[in-house]
């Protein structure tokens, strides 16, 4: 095999993609985009009791790289891919009870933001903070679908900065060696923090990388939602035929801070301008469907207000959620029940304390 | 002098030591033109320039073994960790390299791995955390945790100095709380020594970092409300341990409590709880109790991070329990 062989370009896709499809696609992004505003809206209002990170401008590498997955495959997102999970299934809801760290939440409130993932229904998986880990994880999760031949795919998302990671590699090049049906795709949005990509990375373009592993490169247009579905489609197929690994890279732009919290005084001035001004995936995406694809505006505005409507309903039900319960946070460490021991001085224990009893030592808290 | 709180006094040192020493330089993730993801190093590119402030990509076990390797040379770097959390992604450099480097090849590492730790921030599970217990079993490696502006200055100035690889540990949630004016000059406060946070004489709490403040008001409610004279000794120091002064306190109050945020379960505290029954066990008029966090991974929920994280109120309950034992 040819060092960075590129994907052949076999899906005549957008062709392909019906009608439906195509404004499912802008539907995603939509919702991607209106579910952020109003979690922008939350987060001032304090009702986000952590941080808050945006995808604004990178909305297509979320929904295009997911769209191009079938509902067996596993996805591994990372921050700024909102757009993947809601493909995936993740509603609205979800990701409001994760922000505001509801009871009721994915994670009932154990985790924050878009740390979250279902591997029995809707498969995708949750992240961790620490960058490059779900690579290898991935790895391993694609391993299984091999050895057990069964016909799917994982998709993992990373950002420029990631690749940096030793986790990163490792996953990657032992996905490489076993032959594994892994797309990976660096997101490309120009920082990582504060840090630009040539801060992060000597090579002139990350998919050169995949020459190093072995494993077939391709670049596209991130902010080009047919183009990243078509580019990641071909990836994924060649994974589902096995052809192994591909390492995809999106180029786009992050146009909000790493996250709310930072002004981005970093930045040069006028960059974020021209990205929002000439590039942003769903203005282009509004044009081409409206031009090349006749779709009238009416159809993107009955879209519009069912995400409006959506939101807001998802909104009103989460307020009310209830918040999590304090003794929950004891539960569920281990597989079996008993699972933590009780501190003695803990509420609730002060009869023994006042009794002057030694503590009873392993409590019996149920998974 | 004016006051300054605790992030600005680790600035201070920085700059103070960068000023001094020609071979302190610092690295890590967003430290340059950002100036860290917590302000520490602001200001300190426009000083000191590029080549003294590098900004690293995302590879802390890449990052610290590189300051392992200048630190042979004699140069004196100071690592960055975004957050402590991911200090865990360079365990291996830390532990199996850096720490044996001295004992078994005789190559110095004066360098040191600083960051943010600890909760109360609701952080969730990995911007939260306090690893410390995984370092302090590890021969040769130092780890201090100041409480307060003074000693994070003090302390962080010591480890640049000091010849050995020290991991210092700052808590986020005192960075721009606590507040000091720092004493004048060359402010220095050495690595192995406790400090009497607060005398006492009927029991003592031995703590270090954020629940050092913690204790504190605990100290203060068990006097008002229960008469009680509680003595509170700040650790500062982990490794080593200052077995003097924690030997010292429990002479003095013949009981103590262990309070610190990490989880209890192979925490320090078990640590010192053995060298006191080595040490001074006859002189233990009550067993020696432990407030830490609950043994699982620290939740996002407020409610939840309160309920697995130490409180005042915890701290009173076992106070009384020792206090009337
Ligand atoms: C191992 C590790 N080190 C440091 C961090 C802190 N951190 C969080 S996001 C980030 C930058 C991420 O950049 P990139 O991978 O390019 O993703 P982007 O935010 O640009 O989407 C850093 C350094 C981390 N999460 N994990």
């Amino acid at each position: 095999m040819a060092a960075t062989s590129a994907i052949t370009p076999s899906s005549p896709a957008l062709g392909q993609l019906t009608r439906e499809q195509l404004l499912e696609l802008y539907y995603y992004m939509r919702l991607t985009r209106s579910l952020e505003e109003r979690l922008v809206a939350l987060y001032r209002q304090t009702k986000v009791v952590g941080g808050l990170f945006r995808s604004l401008g990178q909305e297509a590498c979320a929904v295009g790289g997911a769209y191009a997955l079938r509902r067996e495959d596993m996805l591994a997102p990372l921050i700024r891919n909102l757009g993947s999970m809601l493909v995936k299934g993740a509603t609205p809801g979800e990701v409001l009870r994760q922000y505001m760290a509801r009871g009721d939440s994915p994670t009932r409130g154990r985790e924050l933001n878009i740390h979250f993932g279902d591997v029995v229904d809707r498969n995708f998986i949750g992240q961790i903070s620490h960058l490059g880990d779900m690579v290898p994880v991935m790895a391993g999760v694609t391993l299984a679908f091999k050895l057990r031949r069964e016909q799917r795919v994982g998709l993992v998302y990373v950002g420029d900065g990631a690749t940096s990671t030793g986790a990163f590699h490792e996953g990657i090049n032992f996905a490489a060696v076993q032959r594994c049906p892994l797309v990976v795709i660096v997101e490309n949005n120009g920082y990582a923090y504060s840090t630009p990509t040539h801060r992060q990375c000597a090579a002139e373009r990350l998919v050169d990388k995949a020459a190093g592993y072995g494993v077939a490169g391709a670049t596209a247009d991130g902010n080009d939602v047919l183009e990243v579905y078509r580019v990641v489609h071909d990836a994924v197929e060649r994974a589902r035929a096995g052809g192994g690994v591909s390492l995809v890279e999106l180029m786009t732009y992050r146009r909000k801070g790493h996250a709310e919290h930072d002004n981005q005084s970093y930045v040069p001035p006028g960059e974020i301008e021209r990205w929002a001004a000439t590039n942003d995936p769903l203005d282009r995406y509004v044009a081409a469907l409206t031009g090349t694809y006749g779709v009238d505006a009416a159809a993107l505005e009955a879209l519009d207000a069912s995400v409006r409507d959506a939101i807001d309903r998802a909104t009103d039900e989460v307020e009310a959620a209830p918040m999590p319960e304090p003794g929950d946070a004891l539960r569920g460490v281990y597989a079996e029940p008993p699972s933590a021991p009780v501190l003695w001085y803990r509420a609730g224990h002060a009869r023994a304390v006042d009794d002057n009893e030694r503590a009873r030592g392993w409590g019996t808290v149920d998974g | 002098m004016a006051e300054v709180t605790y992030l600005e006094a680790i600035r201070q040192a920085l700059s103070e030591e960068m000023e001094r020493d020609a071979d302190v330089f610092c690295l890590g993730e967003d430290i340059g033109a950002y100036g860290g993801a917590f302000k520490a190093t602001e200001g300190l590119r426009e000083r000191f320039g590029p080549d003294r402030m590098i900004d690293t990509p995302v590879s802390e076990a890449g990052f610290v073994g590189a300051a392992a390797g200048a630190a042979h040379m004699g140069m004196r770097p100071v690592v960055e960790m975004q957050f402590i959390d991911f200090i865990s992604c360079a365990y291996d450099m830390l532990t199996n390299y850096v720490a044996t480097a001295r004992y078994r090849a005789f190559l110095p590492c004066p360098m040191v791995v600083r960051g943010p730790a600890g909760g109360y921030v609701r952080g969730g599970p990995f911007h939260s955390q306090n690893p410390e217990a995984a370092f302090l079993h590890t021969p040769g490696l130092k780890v201090v945790y100041p409480a307060t502006a003074s000693d994070a200055k003090g302390l962080l100035k010591s480890a640049i100095r000091d010849d050995d690889c020290v991991l210092f540990f700052e808590h986020k949630y005192l960075y721009r709380r606590i507040k000091e004016t720092l004493p004048d000059g060359d402010h220095v406060v050495p690595i192995g020594r406790a400090r009497l946070a607060r005398e006492g004489r009927d029991l003592s709490i031995v703590t270090y970092a954020a629940t050092v403040w913690k204790a504190l008001e605990a100290a203060e409610a068990l006097e008002r409300e229960d008469g009680l004279s509680v003595e509170v000794l700040d650790l500062r120091s982990l490794a080593p341990l200052d077995d003097e002064a924690i030997v010292a306190t429990v002479k003095k109050t013949n009981r103590v409590l262990i309070v610190h945020e990490d989880t209890l379960t192979g925490g320090i505290a078990g640590e010192i709880t053995a060298r006191i029954s080595e040490q001074a066990f006859e002189w233990l008029d009550a067993p020696v109790r432990r407030v830490a966090a609950h043994d699982v991974p620290l939740p996002y929920a407020p409610a939840l991070e309160d309920f697995v994280l130490p409180q005042t109120s915890d701290i009173v309950r076992a106070a009384r329990w020792v206090a009337e034992y």
